[in-house]
């Protein structure tokens, strides 16, 4: 079997899903590799969740194909798919301790009694749980049912794991270790995770690579600096971190670069993304990558509407001549000066750190 | 500021009318129990306390008809119960589980209806039913009877519970490799056995008193505890009907305690 590096795991091909009138999913195509830390991220109501049930089975799809390691799984029920899911509540056995909510896979695939428990064991000790395993999950922090439903779902050694915001019910602190502690899991066992976030702060950290999901179509797939770096389109710019929406008008689109006018009428030249056109567009420029500069030298100009002191940055919004809103971040060093209130200053950008997207 | 909340007792006449209705509801039920354990044969004279009457229910001339009513009401009541706990739980499953089919509206209305129609009319239909086909009335007749009106009281808890179980266990359990039915009996059944187990007592306690449609599907010469004691009653009461009908309340009172409890069970666990 082709399952070395870089072979493909899931592949979703062409997948739409209707309840009723609503379009759930779209034309989804997703290729997700083997051994792969891939996220779906996107806001609430987007799909993504569906997509993951759709793998794991709860969900029928309305057409498409999805493909693990080559093969059309769609028609399976989900007690034949050689995939676990980390639920976002857990969902744990409550009339089962946390040893026998372990076994309970292995034992449903034939496995005996005893090579079950010692499994579950091992698997409890690589989670840390060892000194629970004979508690019932109502007895245990909601960090430790969370890690019995990883070992439940991880000790079948499944060829994906998939997860359902499994992070989304524990407090801030335990949610950054856990991020961690799944990465480094992710790594240990080599099985591919798909994981499913509306955080995109967890999808940035942990993420080999990221799709951006909203409306129930894919946006843009890429590794975390690809996204936030790259954008394609305005809902990506915006979703993925901070940025400035800069309305210009597009002379001319070549390749991967354009050519543009500012609002003031300067003419600018910067990357493009992939599908952008000439007309009417945006820029998107991060708050990072904004400077503060002598009007005269300035790519615009705009008037200082709010300063926020966040102790290493300070956040200036700005208000550009024909009102639209700037924010830019500055470094909170000796050199920087920070203007006043009202005060009209230059902004600056360079070239690399504006984006012409896809509106 | 917050309202304030309204206080029941300020309600004008809450005081009499609550009294009133706790006397009419349980005054006849304290009088024949205290009445059971007099000594005199009146009904209404007081001669002193005995458990001459509870006597007489076992062991007096009497007591073989009794026990044989006894045993037919509890041998009916335990089938009866067992039959209609069994169907109430797939028709739960079905309607709870099964996703929307078509006739699920008229299928929960088909389930809950024998709650609504008058148990007299129930009692004739069913007469003039098993006459129709040629049944001898009997045990069996009772019996078939009473599973037919016992299943929605063991619905009703068995599908309260099952409604309060999520379905992520038991997709929790298929993504586990489970079939369907590992699901079912693995995680679903033992989930909701309190509710089960409700249901069961309240279906028991149903079958064990009821008297209507007994009385009209029972044939010649079989008896149950109600229709016993309804016999008796016709020919004179007598305090030993006040002390059956005292150890038949203290069953009944038992069972609805066991329901509310074995409902109440496992909600905690959660």
């Amino acid at each position: 079997m082709a399952e070395s590096q870089g072979a493909i795991a899931v592949g979703i091909d062409d997948v739409t899903k209707l309840y009723g009138n609503f379009t759930a999913l779209s034309d989804v195509s997703l290729a997700i590799h083997d051994n792969e830390f891939f996220t779906l991220l996107g806001p609430s109501g987007c799909g993504k969740t569906t997509l993951l049930r759709c793998i794991a089975g709860f969900e029928d799809i309305s057409k498409g194909a999805i493909r693990l390691y080559g093969d059309n799984i769609a028609d399976l029920p989900p007690n034949h798919r050689p995939v676990n899911t980390v639920f976002q509540q857990y969902a744990l056995f409550p009339h089962m301790d946390v040893t026998r909510n372990v076994m309970f896979g292995l034992l449903r695939l034939g496995r005996s009694e005893t090579e079950a428990r010692a499994r579950a064991g091992e698997v409890l000790e690589l989670v840390r749980l060892s000194e629970f395993a004979d508690r019932m999950p109502a007895h245990l922090s909601g960090g430790q049912q969370q890690r019995v439903a990883l070992a439940r779902a991880l000790v079948p050694n499944p060829k994906v794991l998939l997860l359902d915001e499994p992070l989304s019910a524990l407090d801030l602190k335990l949610r950054q270790a856990v991020r961690l502690e799944l990465q480094q899991l992710q790594h240990e066992t080599g099985i591919t995770f798909i994981f499913v976030t509306h955080d995109q702060e967890e999808a940035l950290t942990m993420s080999d690579r990221i799709a951006v999901i909203s409306d129930g179509v894919v946006q843009q797939v890429g590794s975390a600096r690809d996204i936030y770096e790259e954008p394609d389109n305005r809902f990506v710019a915006d979703f993925i971190g901070e940025t400035n929406l800069i309305e210009v008008s597009v002379a001319e689109v070549a390749g991967d670069n354009a050519v543009c006018t500012l609002p003031g009428g300067t003419r600018f030249a910067c990357p493009a993304a992939r599908g952008a056109h000439s007309g009417q567009g945006h820029l998107s420029v991060r708050p990072e990558r904004v400077s503060l500069v002598d009007p005269s030298e300035a790519l615009l100009t705009g008037t200082v509407t709010r300063l926020i002191y966040l102790g290493t940055d300070m956040h200036v919004d700005l208000a550009l001549a024909d009102g639209e809103p700037v924010t830019a971040r500055v470094q909170n060093s000796s050199q920087t000066t920070i203007p006043a209130m009202g005060e009209t200053v230059g902004l600056n950008f360079e070239e690399g750190a504006a984006r012409l997207l896809v509106d | 500021m917050m309202a304030k909340k309204p206080d029941l007792r300020r309600f004008p006449g809450f005081l009499p009318l609550t009294v009133l209705c706790v006397f009419l509801l349980y005054a006849p039920l304290i009088i024949v129990a205290v009445y059971s354990f007099n000594d005199s044969p009146s009904i209404t004279l007081w001669g002193g306390v005995s458990l001459r009457w509870y006597e007489d229910v076992f062991w007096g001339p009497e007591s073989d008809k009794f026990k044989q009513a006894a045993i037919n009401s509890f041998v009916i009541a335990v089938a009866a119960a067992s039959t209609a706990t069994v169907i109430a739980t797939m028709a739960a499953t079905a309607m709870l589980r099964a996703g929307s089919f078509r006739g699920k509206g008229a299928s929960f209305a088909l389930i809950n209806l024998p709650l609504m129609v008058p148990e007299i009319v129930t009692a004739v239909a069913t007469l003039i039913f098993f006459s129709a086909i040629g049944f001898t009335t009997g045990i069996l007749t009772i019996l078939i009877a009473h599973i037919v009106f016992c299943i929605p009281f063991a619905y009703l808890p068995i599908a309260a519970r099952m409604e309060g179980i999520e379905d992520v266990y038991e997709q929790a359990a298929q993504d586990l490799y489970a079939t369907r039915w590992e699901a079912f009996r693995l995680i679903l059944l033992p989930l909701m056995t309190p509710g089960i187990l409700s249901g069961f007592l309240l279906a028991f306690i149903i079958s064990l008193d009821d008297f209507i449609i007994t009385n009209f599907v029972k044939g010649a010469g079989v008896e149950t505890l109600p229709t016993a004691i309804f016999g008796a009653v016709k020919q004179g009461i007598k305090p030993n009907i006040m002390a059956i009908s005292t150890l038949l309340l203290a069953v009944s009172i038992l069972f609805v305690t066991l329901s509310y409890f074995s409902g109440r069970m496992g909600q905690n666990r959660k």
